[in-house]
């Protein structure tokens, strides 16, 4: 499992970054933490002929907030997520996430560009981008472009990332107060890809979810505002007793493929029975907040 | 006196020995060894489950930078026949080896073998054990009228009449999917072949050289005494590598042909498509059982899928007759039938891995009682207190055709159930049900077949020698030197050897050096599997050791002039037996023995290098049996299971170690929990392994597994001196038993059962859909 | 900060830190950094169990935190500081882990025990009290199939209370 041949680039800017990889079309890729790339690579799945390396670039670094918003750098390891001050205070998704994504030597090297670069439909950031409404701040040769994270999933592995762009930085509005934040996956073992996973803000009052963004990811193909769901979910009583409200729904907006050892039918289960759990945990949450103002 | 051996002798609890060096990053695997003028091969394999080989061209592929050449069939099988070493003109199954490439380096020929063109014709494929025996169904072999292996039936007392009178029968199929050792280091071997004199060394992560030597020597047809075979560190055995796999024999024939070192590494990819797998059975089974609670009979019918050939040597029907002979031993009962199947479908060959059918029966008859026992009203554990062969039965023989001698069964429950605080857990599984928690316990007893003699494997002509050796050299200094023909690939036999042979001559263990691992340099011997390792081998230290005590002493007395029935040997002095003063030392005794022979008697004969060999000639195996027990906590929601405890007490007879013998449990149990909760190789419709990567193979991690408990009961085997029995695989028995229960006890009141293996979160919930709902028990 | 410059057929320069100690060396720009260290250097301690970043044989210390040897290209490590089982035994960084694994037979077969030490020296740096179960979840990315983890979590529970660094 040696990787195939190819050169190694390391731009001392990210203009130059730009240019390089304007320069190599379709035949550069970049890498920053490497987690998911060199897997392929040692698999021979794909074969960049050159790899720019923008990991030590200090323009894609840092964590700020200002003006209710959190900017993380694209660089932005997994682990900094978990260490970060702001990111417990203002994005607590993205904290009750982190710990979920890989072990701590991936979490170490990967970070939030990758991950969402990347765009497996079973990672744990993609999904979180979308819940909490950020938008994604992409750079090339040719200037910077927002695009908001619930436009930037296509497809299966596949973004709205152009040839020669890179994702500079992700902004996130901060969670306002009053708004709860529900995390849940199911996972064989710890730290493993989801098999079923949801990231989800709620407000929630007087036994009551008011209004809901839901995203479901695992046993779907991209992530993206499950909008039936979230639709469904509005109005409905809390705790949720069954899956009555939303069954329907989810059957609309998680439309999941057999896959070996898991079928599609086990997968919209398993998500009709996480919903219903994270839905309750934030009620919890609430009802914890309530007790201790 | 005492004291220091008792604290580096038998019954010390010292780490293996290895450790210190492994742990500093100072090991010696086989990856990391490299000769000069070494090559490494990798092999093109076939992309398909059967298919015939259309054409091949090799030209741009052997010009590749850093190839030193490209191996056929036509070239690797003639020198190892009858072996086929490379596939020719068929492909029995995915990743048959079809080329050798041979180059500077791994990633050099891994380039190559990207160049090769190569076309294959799909043939038709036979997936599984229902396939295989359908009428019409493709047969794989041609020749063959179908595709049968072998078909064993045995029968005893009147199981159909004792069906028939039985008030309760309790029938089940349960499915065990495909799973492998998954060694965290992959096999290797480099070949190095001496074209000046023919002699051919072999550095192989084995866990028999002895075996590897005699095939290397017969099939590539050099002498034997040319041949050597020696074990590296070795990152993990559990039996897959004591299998004979066909790219390791090529391997051996590129390295006779280049006339160079060749190292062929198995990465984990290739690993996944080319390594001898384990399990895939499926069983029908039943048990009778009368209303006041006796079982009448048993019965089982076993059909499992060897993959496309025969295992070399370690045959691959061992499987299937381990579940036959050994289901329901450890209970009273006089009836029994049992059918196993071998068939061959397009899959890798399956190979011995830990356990090899005894968990089958293990979980069979743990099953089948624990489900009877409810269908009667009767309390898990009273009905095994019943049941079980007591003590006073011995020595009895199975339906099963076992002989048990020394067992324990009551022993070892009684010690089971107040480790674990059975009716404490019984009542708050109760409480916990009344909450909509669904928490089961389940009890896995077991017996198990250790240390194979030459009955066992010598009426089948296979040339596995189950004997074991060692030698002993006291070192003029007084220290002691040890060669044995064992293998330790972490269970730490080489350490348990150290402690009976520093037992035996008065020293503490830190002065005895114990060396294996090579079948040029000791004696003749067997090395690691069917946990035999210290009970036969330790057997050997211990009769080498009396030998080299008692020429010690016969030395010592002669030096003396005391008569040599009064001295003894403790913290390194010959000493006098009646006062415990120090005679003489062993560091002068040495000096004396080996530099100043001139002040001996002239017709004194000093030996103080000795030599003894062991095998257990009476009998076919020892009998080791042990229990588990298992507390899970089901979630019917999502169908997840988490381990909440986990108990084992086993008898391995005379414990040597008992730090070594504990780890073994549990490493041994958390493989069975992994078997029954993770493990399996998915695939397709037509036999295209889907799972193919370690994370999509789950083997079990560090947050999943409970903590272990373990208990020790010791009943040694009468036959030999040392007593000990065998404890390799007795975590992984014992273990599936009881997981395997205790998820049916969780989803009992759910009126749900589950007997597909791996229980997977689908399985679960597929189980509780199917529910019927909850009957009440027969009464008696 | 070290420079990498692309040189002929798919080479880099790496300068680096290594146990400690400089380091200059040209590397296939391919190359995985376990390989790096496994052939060119000679330092074996480090292994490969699966080369796709899920059995953490091949972990090492890069800047002090774990990473997987087979995830990182040599390259990468330019301007770093690397460490590996050889270098923080040498140093006896590793000595009170190292200790308390043998006392409880804490490794077998020793394969996974470079990844596995160097994690738990990971987690011992904390100098957080753990639980077990946090134990279990820090170490839950490193394969053990002869233990169980029961003695390695013993081990690891042993140092953290111990509370030294």
């Amino acid at each position: 499992m040696k990787a195939r041949n190819f050169r190694y680039v390391r731009p001392a800017s990210l203009q130059e970054a730009y240019r390089t990889l304007a320069e190599a079309g379709g035949e550069a890729v970049p890498i920053a933490g490497g987690q998911s790339l060199l897997a392929g690579l040692n698999m021979r799945l794909s074969s960049p002929k050159v790899l720019v390396d923008i990991s030590n670039l200090v323009e894609l670094t840092g964590q700020s907030y200002a003006d209710g918003m959190v900017r993380l750098g694209a660089l932005t390891r997994h682990r900094d997520l978990l260490s970060s001050a702001i990111v417990r205070a203002h994005l607590p998704l993205l904290a009750e996430a982190a710990p979920h994504i890989g072990h701590i030597a991936i979490r170490n090297r990967g970070t939030i560009g990758g991950s969402l670069a990347y765009a497996d439909p079973a990672a744990e950031l993609p999904a979180c981008a979308v819940a909490l409404g950020a938008t994604l701040v992409l750079g090339s040769a040719k200037g910077e472009r927002q695009v908001k994270a619930e436009d930037f999933f296509k497809g299966l592995f596949e973004t709205d990332l152009r040839a020669g762009e890179l994702i500079v930085e992700v902004k996130f509005p901060e969670v306002p107060t009053g708004t709860s934040t529900g995390f849940a996956e199911l996972s064989r073992r710890h730290g493993d890809f989801a098999l079923v996973g949801i990231a989800a803000l709620a407000i929630l009052r007087a036994g009551e979810i008011e209004s809901a963004r839901i995203v479901y990811f695992g046993c779907v193909d991209r992530a993206r505002v499950a909008a039936s769901v979230s639709a469904a979910l509005s109005g409905a009583a809390v705790p949720l007793e069954d899956a009555s409200p939303y069954a329907a729904a989810i059957r609309n907006d998680v439309k999941p493929d057999d896959t070996p050892g898991l079928r599609a039918d086990t997968k919209l289960h398993m998500a009709t029975v996480l919903t219903r759990r994270a839905l309750n945990s934030m009620v919890e949450q609430r009802t914890a907040w309530a007790m201790s103002s | 006196m005492a004291s220091q051996a008792a604290s580096t002798g038998i019954g010390a609890r010292i780490p293996r020995r290895e450790l210190k060096r492994l742990l500093a990053g100072h090991g010696r695997y086989i990856d990391d060894i490299r000769l000069s003028r070494m090559l490494h091969a990798y092999f093109v394999r076939s992309p398909h489950p059967h298919a015939k080989l259309v054409s091949i061209d090799v030209q741009r592929a052997s010009r590749a930078p850093g190839v030193a050449g490209v191996l056929t069939a036509v070239e690797i099988n003639p020198r190892c026949e009858p072996f086929v070493g490379v596939a020719l003109h068929r492909a029995g199954h995915r990743s048959a080896p079809q080329r050798l490439f041979a180059a500077d380096s791994r990633a050099e020929a891994e380039d190559a073998a990207e160049l090769i063109e190569i076309e294959w014709q799909p043939l038709p494929v036979v997936a599984d054990q229902f396939q295989a025996i359908a009428p019409g169904a493709p047969v794989i072999h041609h020749g063959m009228p179908d595709n049968l292996a072998f078909d064993f039936t045995m029968e005893q007392g009147e199981p159909a009449k004792a069906f028939a009178e039985a008030d309760v029968v309790i029938e089940e199929e349960l499915r065990f999917e495909r799973q492998m050792a998954m060694t965290l280091e992959p096999r290797g071997l480099i070949a190095d072949f001496n074209p000046s004199d023919g002699s051919l060394t072999v550095i192989h992560a084995h866990q028999s050289p002895f075996q590897m030597q005699e095939i290397f020597a017969s099939h590539l047809g050099i002498p034997e005494h040319k041949v050597r075979v020696v074990a590296p560190d070795i990152g993990g055995g559990f039996g897959l590598k004591l299998n004979v796999h066909c790219d390791e024999i090529a391997t051996v024939v590129a390295s006779v042909i280049f006339g160079r070192p060749v190292k062929f590494c198995v990465d984990r990819l290739e690993s996944f498509v080319s390594d001898a797998q384990a399990r895939d059975h499926r069983i029908k089974c039943r048990i009778g059982c009368k209303r006041t609670g006796e079982i009448t009979a048993m019965e089982i019918d076993d059909i499992g899928a060897v993959g496309a050939y025969g295992m070399p040597m370690r045959f691959n029907v061992a499987e299937g007759m381990m579940a036959v002979v050994m289901t329901g031993a450890p209970y009273l009962f006089d009836s029994y039938r049992a059918r196993t199947r071998s068939v061959y479908v397009n899959k890798n060959l399956i190979g011995m891995y830990r356990g090899v059918g005894m968990p089958f029966a293990c979980i069979v008859g743990e099953l089948l009682t624990d489900l009877a026992a409810h269908e009667l009203g009767i309390d898990t554990v009273e009905f095994k207190r019943r049941n079980y062969r007591p003590k006073s039965a011995l020595p009895c023989v199975t339906p099963g055709g076992q002989r048990l001698e020394t067992v324990s069964f009551h022993e070892c429950l009684e010690r089971l159930v107040e480790l674990m605080d059975y009716d404490k857990l019984r009542q708050e599984q109760r409480e916990l049900r009344g909450r909509g928690i669904h928490r089961g316990i389940g009890i896995g007893t077991f017996c198990e077949q250790t240390a194979y003699g030459p009955p066992y494997y010598g009426p089948s002509g296979a040339a596995i020698s189950t004997q074991d050796g060692c030698t002993l050299r006291l070192e003029p200094s007084g220290s002691v030197r040890c060669l044995t023909s064992l293998t330790d690939q972490g269970q730490g036999t080489l350490t348990a050897v150290a402690q009976i042979v520093a037992e035996t001559l008065g020293t503490s263990v830190d002065e005895v050096s114990v060396a294996g691992n090579d079948s040029a340099i000791s004696t003749y011997g067997g090395g690691a599997w069917a946990s035999r390792g210290t009970a036969i081998g330790g057997e050997a230290a211990l009769r080498a050791s009396t030998v080299l005590k008692e020429n010690i002493l016969s030395l010592a007395s002669a030096i003396t002039q005391t008569p040599s029935d009064e001295l003894s040997l403790a913290n390194g002095q010959v000493i006098n037996s009646k006062t415990g003063l120090s005679v003489i030392s062993l560091a002068e005794v040495g000096r004396i023995g080996y530099f100043r022979q001139d002040t001996l008697p002239k017709d004194f004969d000093v030996q103080l290098s000795v030599n003894a060999s062991f095998v257990a000639n009476d009998k076919p195996y020892y009998m080791a049996n042990g229990v588990q027990a298992s507390y899970v906590e089901v979630d019917a929601d999502t169908g997840f299971i988490r381990l909440l405890g986990q108990w084992a007490v086993d008898d391995c007879g005379r414990v040597v170690n008992p730090l070594l013998v504990d780890e073994q449990v549990r490493g041994g149990t958390v493989q069975g929990i992994g078997a029954v909760l993770f493990e399996e190789c998915i695939y397709s419709e037509d036999a295209n392994l889907l799972n193919g990567t370690m994370a999509d193979y789950l083997v079990p991690m560090a947050y999943e597994m409970p903590d272990i408990v373990v208990s020790h009961v010791e009943t040694p085997e009468t036959s030999t001196r040392l007593g000990a029995k065998g404890i390799g695989e007795a975590g992984l028995i014992g273990a599936m038993g009881a997981v395997w229960v205790a998820v049916n006890d969780a989803l009992r009141p759910l009126g749900a059962r589950i007997t597909h293996q791996p229980f997977t979160p689908e399985r679960v919930l597929d189980a509780l859909a199917r529910a019927k709902p909850a009957e009440p028990p027969v009464r008696p | 900060m070290g420079d990498v410059e692309l040189i002929g057929d798919e080479e880099v320069e790496v300068v680096a830190t290594l146990n400690g100690k400089p380091l200059k060396r040209r590397a296939k720009a391919r190359q995985h950094l376990a390989d790096f260290l496994r052939q060119e250097l000679e330092l074996t301690g480090t292994h490969l169990g699966c080369e796709h970043g899920i059995c953490g044989a091949c972990t090492v210390l890069i800047d002090g935190r774990t990473a997987r040897g087979c995830l990182t290209l040599t390259a990468q490590i330019s301007g770093k500081s690397v460490e590996t089982i050889e270098g923080l035994s040498d140093n006896g960084r590793l000595a009170e882990l190292q200790q308390e694994f043998i006392a409880r037979n804490a490794a077998q077969c020793g394969f996974c025990s470079s990844g596995m030490l160097l994690t738990a020296y990971e987690l011992v740096q904390g100098g957080e009290k753990l639980s077990r179960s946090e134990i279990r979840e820090h170490i839950s990315g490193n394969m053990c199939r002869c233990t169980g983890y029961h003695a390695i979590v013993d081990a690891i529970e042993a140092v953290l209370a111990k509370g030294s660094r």
